[in-house]
């Protein structure tokens, strides 16, 4: 079946069916209602980072407190990408999809401002500093790799990419999005990983392995058909 | 002509007077409470906030003190939490330091358990302006107060085998609820060559900004180690062991790749995970300044350059 798409016609089994409480179906308005209060709820975080800043609550360590709050939210920005599939299959509704290229939108806009605040803020554009921190230290390589990465996906974002490069293509290329999550992942366990301090990548850890896993429980079910 | 070094200028010269001024009310508030003091038989319990009589220390920096905001309430002190905000959360209800005792032991010739009352009395208390320069690559500058670790050492007289200092830091699971996670081997321990630990700038510290020390900065004592990471300077001691072998210390036994026994501040020698060269000053450096450089031994050198004279000091990290 096709990741793109809506998908709404295809006959859902019972056990998934059982699942469903809302509609399947949902008019236009009423989805671009709920695009508008996600696309606005997802700049609540930057928004947040604003007040802070300009009422001077951002803590002793400003720039350390920026950073770090860019990538978690990138990194929850990324989860809900990834769950929108299994939510579809779990619910039933395909107009779910539909949601899935803005929020993997705000992630990338999100690592976007993650990034420029190392580069800018944490590192005053100091090359030689950044690209020996790129090769030495492996957490930056990692994130640095997660965001090179990304930006295939959201360069292919749009309907004319999609259809340049044919939706079969276009899927095979999104895959990336899996590497991603891992590269991400690792990328904030082994910031954390000196302090032995595992209790909020663990979450995350365990999030993004629960989302990868339906689709291979998903995958292997529907290749024993 | 005598020319003063830096370093020998007295805090009262440099200090802005609204803080200067403030003195005065700390030396008569001390003065109160010594005599409720004296009225209590000496016991008088002192809580976090509670004024210190000092005199101005020797060795303090010019540098802007770091607001007393932000000095406690971003602290790295995993017994409480391993957020920077989970110690000045957690600590101030939960920990009790007083009564409190610390044990002193191993090489020594008059080994015992002082109370902390009669520990805090064994030398005039100074008030220290130091740099503090933590692993993670930020930095703050410290009012202390507290005297020399060396005032202690004179006083317990270690023998010929005492080559080094081990500080335990307390480990109770009902004061301290960052106990139960893993992060690191409880109790903390830290240690020190006992040449460093009789360096004049080790200070065995009861308090900051003139008072005692708040319950996250390490109450009721700690040591402070100006040209080492922070980590070092452990907290809310409960024992202090004079011993011949070199101690191994929380964070080496944690991850002995990254964290060394010496940990001397060293712009040179960096992190495996990130770069020590440059640093970020709390309270002053804000979203749009650039990091600052970090200096050899956190610009302690002239003082303690000649303890680790023909070390290799990227070896000995």
């Amino acid at each position: 079946m096709s990741a793109i798409g809506n998908g709404g016609t295809r006959a859902l089994p019972a056990r998934e069916r059982s699942f469903a409480r809302g509609p399947t179906v949902l008019s236009a308005a009423a989805f671009n209602r709920l695009r508008a209060v996600l696309f606005v709820l997802a700049l609540v975080p930057l928004a947040r980072l604003f007040v802070l800043g300009f009422t001077d609550r951002l803590g002793a360590n400003p720039v350390e407190f920026v950073m770090r709050s860019l990538g978690t939210w990138t990194l929850v920005m990324l989860c809900l990408t990834l769950s929108i599939t299994p939510l579809r299959w779990l619910t039933g509704w395909p107009w779910l999809v539909r949601l899935r290229r803005m929020i993997g939108l705000f992630c990338f806009f999100y690592v976007g401002l993650h990034f420029t605040t190392y580069i800018w803020l944490d590192q005053w554009f100091d090359a030689a500093s950044i690209l020996k921190d790129i090769a030495k230290r492996p957490y930056i390589t990692a994130g640095f790799a997660a965001f090179l990465l990304l930006i295939p996906l959201a360069a292919t974002s749009t309907n004319a990419m999609v259809k340049r490069i044919g939706g079969r293509n276009w899927q095979r290329l999104h895959r990336l999005v899996y590497v991603i999550a891992g590269l991400a992942i690792l990328h904030y366990f082994w910031h954390k990983a000196g302090k032995n301090d595992f209790s909020q990548v663990s979450i995350y850890a365990v999030i993004v392995a629960g989302l990868l896993g339906a689709r291979l429980v998903h995958w292997m079910r529907n290749r024993r058909r | 002509m005598l020319i003063r070094r830096p370093s020998n200028i007295r805090p009262s010269e440099i200090t802005p007077p609204h803080v200067w001024h403030r003195r005065r009310e700390f030396v008569q508030a001390a003065l109160a409470a010594g005599l409720v003091g004296a009225m209590a038989r000496g016991r008088a319990a002192a809580p976090a906030g509670t004024k210190l009589a000092t005199r101005p220390g020797s060795y303090s920096t010019m540098e802007k003190p770091t607001p007393f905001e932000q000095v406690t309430n971003y602290c790295n002190f995993y017994e409480f939490g391993t957020d920077k905000e989970d110690p000045s959360r957690t600590a101030p209800n939960s920990l009790h330091p007083r009564p409190w005792k610390v044990a002193i032991e191993g090489e020594i010739r008059k080994p015992g358990t002082f109370d902390i009352d009669d520990l805090m009395q064994l030398a005039p208390l100074e008030e220290r302006v130091y740099r503090l320069r933590c692993v993670e690559a930020w930095s703050a500058v410290v009012p202390w107060v507290g005297f020399s670790f060396a005032e202690l050492i004179k006083k317990i007289e270690p023998t010929g085998n005492a080559k080094f200092v081990e500080f335990t830091t307390l480990a109770d699971r009902k004061q301290m609820p960052g106990l139960s996670s893993g992060v690191l081997d409880w109790p903390y321990t830290e240690g020190l060559r006992l040449d460093e630990a009789m360096h004049p700038l080790t200070l065995l510290t009861f308090g900051l900004y003139g008072e005692v020390l708040p319950n996250q900065n390490g109450a009721p004592v700690r040591v402070v180690i100006p040209w080492k990471y922070g980590f070092k300077s452990a907290k809310s001691l409960v024992k202090i062991r004079f011993t011949d072998k070199q101690p191994l210390n929380s964070w080496q036994k944690a991850a002995p790749q990254e964290y060394g026994f010496y940990s001397n501040v060293n712009p040179t020698v960096d992190h495996p995970r990130w770069s020590q060269a440059t640093e970020r000053r709390l309270g002053e450096d804000g979203l749009f300044n650039k990091r600052r450089p970090t200096q050899m031994f956190n610009g302690y050198a002239e003082q303690v350059a000649q303890l680790y004279a023909g070390m290799d000091l990227k070896k000995f990290y």
